[in-house]
């Protein structure tokens, strides 16, 4: 009996030694970079009910197989040895150029016309370039009829710019309405900094 | 009559596929294929990019994109990646971006959606959410690992 009972604890303690594994994860890793300009934002990362935030520089969380998770900062160096073929595919930051017509007219103000040059050395840098024209106005009028402006105004920069050779298809209009001021003003203020065409070439 | 009903058909499709465009590939290195409804064609420099898409690269390949909120995404060697959400208001700047990363590594920078709203970019792995509040980050997802179990 004694004997018996010896062996029925020995099993138990066999089982309990074993513990049935938990299912192994995909182990990952994330790490939050600098931008070129130095900025950096954060990546709030969630594991079941875990959650962390990555907010700094070169900050890097790793998910083990078993379900571990350790915060190890990571050097520049690593990372781009370890992602040096994932980054160099990153397409170009896209570029930015502003214009302005002329009060009243369809035509650039002559600043702007040299500015458009530098939109056209833009697209001879990018192997696909594709261009989106985004129209803003200032704050007269209301938000509705300042939407419908912007869109006009960038239509009629898409035309100028199928007119100087650039393929339409390659080539969308967006009007922000007065939602992005190059100059904060009060509402229904004449600005002429803010009536203004954006041109992103990426 | 007819001819009118096929050109009306063709632009119908023409217009439908215009609105599908939600990015561009700008980058194709090495073997990378788009998996388009159940279909898998080779990704090429210029090529349009649908909500959906699902982008596998090789051992050699890696791919990247710019989307229309000016997010970039890039894809390295031996990666799936998909699509699963995407919408974008060039007017108001809303929009939402949903991936997955089912294995491989990305690079990322947000663009003007998370700029607008933060955390409506999320990149999903097998186990986990990242929702991102404007930044640039890598991610990379391993094959999952069976323990090692002895064999006598």
């Amino acid at each position: 009996m004694r004997v018996a009972s010896a062996i029925l604890l020995l099993a138990v303690a066999a089982c309990a030694e074993a513990p049935k594994a938990p299912d192994p994860v995909a182990p990952e890793f994330v790490a939050v970079i600098p931008a070129a300009d130095g900025h950096v934002g954060a990546v709030v990362v969630r594991t079941g009910g875990r959650e962390s935030v990555l907010d700094k520089a070169y900050l890097a969380r790793r998910l083990a197989a078993d379900g571990t998770i350790a915060f190890t900062p990571i050097s520049a160096a690593d990372v781009t040895l370890a992602f040096a073929a994932t980054i160099e595919a990153l397409p170009g930051r896209p570029a930015s150029f502003t214009l302005y017509f002329l009060e009243g007219k369809d035509e650039l103000t002559p600043a702007s016309r040299v500015e458009m040059e530098k939109v056209f050395a833009e697209l001879k840098r990018r192997p696909a370039p594709d261009i989106v024209v985004i129209g803003h106005t200032d704050t007269v009028g209301t938000i509705s009829s300042n939407d419908k402006l912007s869109l006009a105004r960038a239509e009629r920069m898409r035309e100028l710019m199928v007119e100087l050779g650039i393929a339409a298809g390659r080539i969308q209009a967006a009007g922000r309405g007065e939602r992005e001021l190059l100059v904060a003003t009060d509402d229904n203020t004449s600005e002429p900094r803010n009536r203004r065409v954006e041109i992103s070439v990426r | 009559m007819r001819k009118l009903w096929i050109f009306l058909c063709a632009l119908a499709f023409a217009a439908s596929a215009a609105a599908a465009e939600i990015g561009q590939v700008k980058v194709a290195k090495g073997a990378v294929q788009v998996e388009r409804s159940g279909q898998r064609v080779a990704a090429t420099v210029g090529m349009p990019v649908h909500a959906t898409d699902v982008l596998v690269t090789g051992a050699d390949g890696s791919v990247g994109v710019t989307f229309s909120d000016n997010s970039l995404v890039s894809v390295g060697p031996n990666s799936v990646f998909a699509i699963d959400k995407y919408r974008f208001d060039s007017t108001t700047h809303a929009g939402e971006f949903e991936g997955s990363l089912r294995k491989g590594k990305l690079a990322a920078v947000s663009g003007k959606m998370v700029k607008q709203s933060p955390e409506s970019m999320r990149i999903r792995t097998p186990s986990s959410v990242m929702a991102v509040r404007g930044t640039e980050f890598v991610v990379q997802v391993d094959e999952p690992v069976a323990p090692a179990r002895a064999t006598y």
